[in-house]
């Protein structure tokens, strides 16, 4: 690991002094929970001269919203979250998405801000060696033509087909979830479609935020029908992996007919991919099997995939199929 | 009066002016709190709290498997939560209650030299092999009955999952969980 110095931002001024040190320093980087940054310092793909740790800013806890919805401050641990019996009352598949993530060591250790700022998990851009051009601009993808069986199928361009790695952002995406953040200037939200970026020819770009501004919170709006959402992950091994497909849902059916539905798909594109197009399809039509099927097939018509992941637009077709038929079995046919 | 060599002036809070608290990358003192007692380490601030307990403080309980929090041997408790030394940098722990396998057995002073439950129950069950990843599965195995997920055999599993035994020694270690279960 390169050396680097340490700044700790603490006390009433604490969120500004951050702010100021890693805005005025380009070879600054926050430090959160420190389960990416740390690990991907070591391994020589990130560089920063200095880690301004975040840890002691009053950024964490869970607020309830007036309308319903939460406040997540950015700094909360993923247990915490899991864990908390309001997001468990209102939202069950953030905290499934959670609880399926990654291992109980890591998730006390992570923070939310951080994980909707994580790297991706392809091994050509954490190798530091191979063409990457998430890593370096203009270098080339090794995984276009490499070992591809983990990677997106949905919004890849010639330069990049990494997945996004994150479960949680999955059913926040889903949920609409905004994203607010601190600048000097003054504070900033995003919706959370604006801020995950594909990558197009800019893979290196990963989200719109400048250097510098902090992620302070993630709020999720009420949605009734969500406290019988679920989060189906799929995956090479039951524990401790990553999605190879992943479905969060929420369905409202009335008289057979789907009311309104929620649905977001992970593990298969290149960002948190919400699947409006399966949405469209489903909302004012019955809750039929076929339907849901028919949805799905409207969502992944758009895939692009390697000889390696062509099985990943069936799995995705039969998971989300999956998902919506356990969701409307039961109880929902109010 | 300050007198100032013209080219060399910087602002205050530029890139490259060292900020009054910014410390390293030389060595610094770094306080930590460790099974109960208060230690002084000089390390850098890219020292993790693997390297620094291991290196610094001799104790060696906590292994560096993987040194990229995959696979847990590193396992300890900050303020009484089971965490990844690996990926924590030591300096970030000021303040913080460190717990070390070495810690397990006696961690207020008292206890006549008997082991912690979990520990017994690692021994009566033959929870490992080559017991490189045991001081890790013993302190995730104590945090996970404490926080509740240490119910049945399936429960302890995904629970459990962040420890890796390439053993393969799991039988026996949920046994072990299960039986130190009712008395952690």
């Amino acid at each position: 690991m390169r050396p680097i110095s340490y700044l700790r931002a603490e006390g009433a001024d604490g969120i500004d002094s951050a702010l100021r040190a890693v805005t005025d320093d380009p070879g600054s980087d926050f430090l959160a929970g420190g389960t990416t940054e740390v690990d991907l310092l070591r391994q020589h793909v990130l560089g920063p001269r200095r880690l301004v740790d975040i840890n002691r800013l009053p950024l964490a806890g869970i607020e309830e919203l007036p309308d319903g919805g939460l406040r997540i401050g950015a700094l909360t641990r993923m247990s915490d979250v899991a864990s908390s019996p309001v997001v468990q009352e209102r939202f069950p598949m953030v905290s499934r998405a959670l609880v399926l993530g990654a291992s109980a060591q890591l998730r006390h250790m992570a923070s939310m801000g951080g994980n909707m700022m994580q790297k991706v998990r392809c091994g050509y851009y954490r190798d530091a060696e191979s063409p990457c051009n998430k890593r370096e601009p203009g270098a080339g993808c090794a995984a276009l033509t490499g070992v591809s069986r983990t990677h997106a199928v949905l919004g890849t361009s010639e330069h990049c087909i990494a997945t996004h790695p994150s479960d949680v952002a999955v059913p926040l995406a889903a949920l609409d979830a905004r994203i607010r953040t601190r600048t000097l200037d003054g504070e900033h939200t995003y919706a959370f479609d604006d801020f995950f970026l594909e990558p197009g020819d800019t893979p290196h770009r990963e989200h719109p935020l400048t250097h510098g501004e902090l992620i302070t919170a993630i709020e999720v709006p009420a949605l009734p029908m969500a406290r019988r959402s679920l989060y189906l992950k799929v995956r090479d091994r039951e524990s401790y992996e990553f999605a190879l497909v992943s479905v969060a849902a929420a369905i409202e059916v009335r008289d057979g007919k789907v009311g309104g539905v929620r649905i977001a798909l992970g593990g298969v594109g290149t960002r948190p991919w919400r699947a409006r197009r399966a949405e469209d399809a489903l909302v004012g039509g019955p809750a039929t099997t076929k339907s849901f099927d028919l949805a799905a097939r409207a969502e992944l018509a758009a895939a692009r995939t390697t000889p390696m992941n062509a099985f990943k637009p069936e799995l995705a077709r039969r998971t989300l199929v999956r998902a919506l038929e356990t969701l409307t079995r039961d109880g929902s046919r109010s | 009066m300050t007198v100032r060599t013209p080219g060399t002036e910087t602002g205050a809070g530029t890139a490259t002016e060292p900020e009054a608290d910014e410390r390293g990358p030389d060595p610094v003192k770094v306080r930590l709190d460790v099974n109960g007692a208060q230690r002084h380490v000089d390390i850098e601030p890219r020292v993790s709290l693997l390297g620094a307990l291991r290196d610094e403080l001799q104790l060696t309980g906590a292994k560096r498997g993987c040194d990229q929090g995959t696979c847990g041997a590193c396992t300890v408790w900050v303020d009484g939560r089971r965490v990844l030394a690996c990926l924590t940098l030591a300096i970030t722990c000021e303040g913080a209650e460190i717990t070390t396998v070495e810690g397990l057995a006696t961690p207020d002073g008292t206890g006549d030299g008997r082991l912690h439950p979990m520990q017994e129950e690692f021994i009566r069950h033959d929870a490992f092999q080559c017991g490189y990843c045991t001081p890790g599965q013993i302190m995730s195995a104590v945090g996970c009955v404490r926080e509740g997920h240490a119910g049945d055999d399936g429960e302890i599993k995904e629970w459990m999952s962040g420890n890796i035994c390439r053993c393969a020694a799991y039988p026996n270690i949920r046994a072990a969980i299960r039986a130190a279960r009712d008395r952690v």
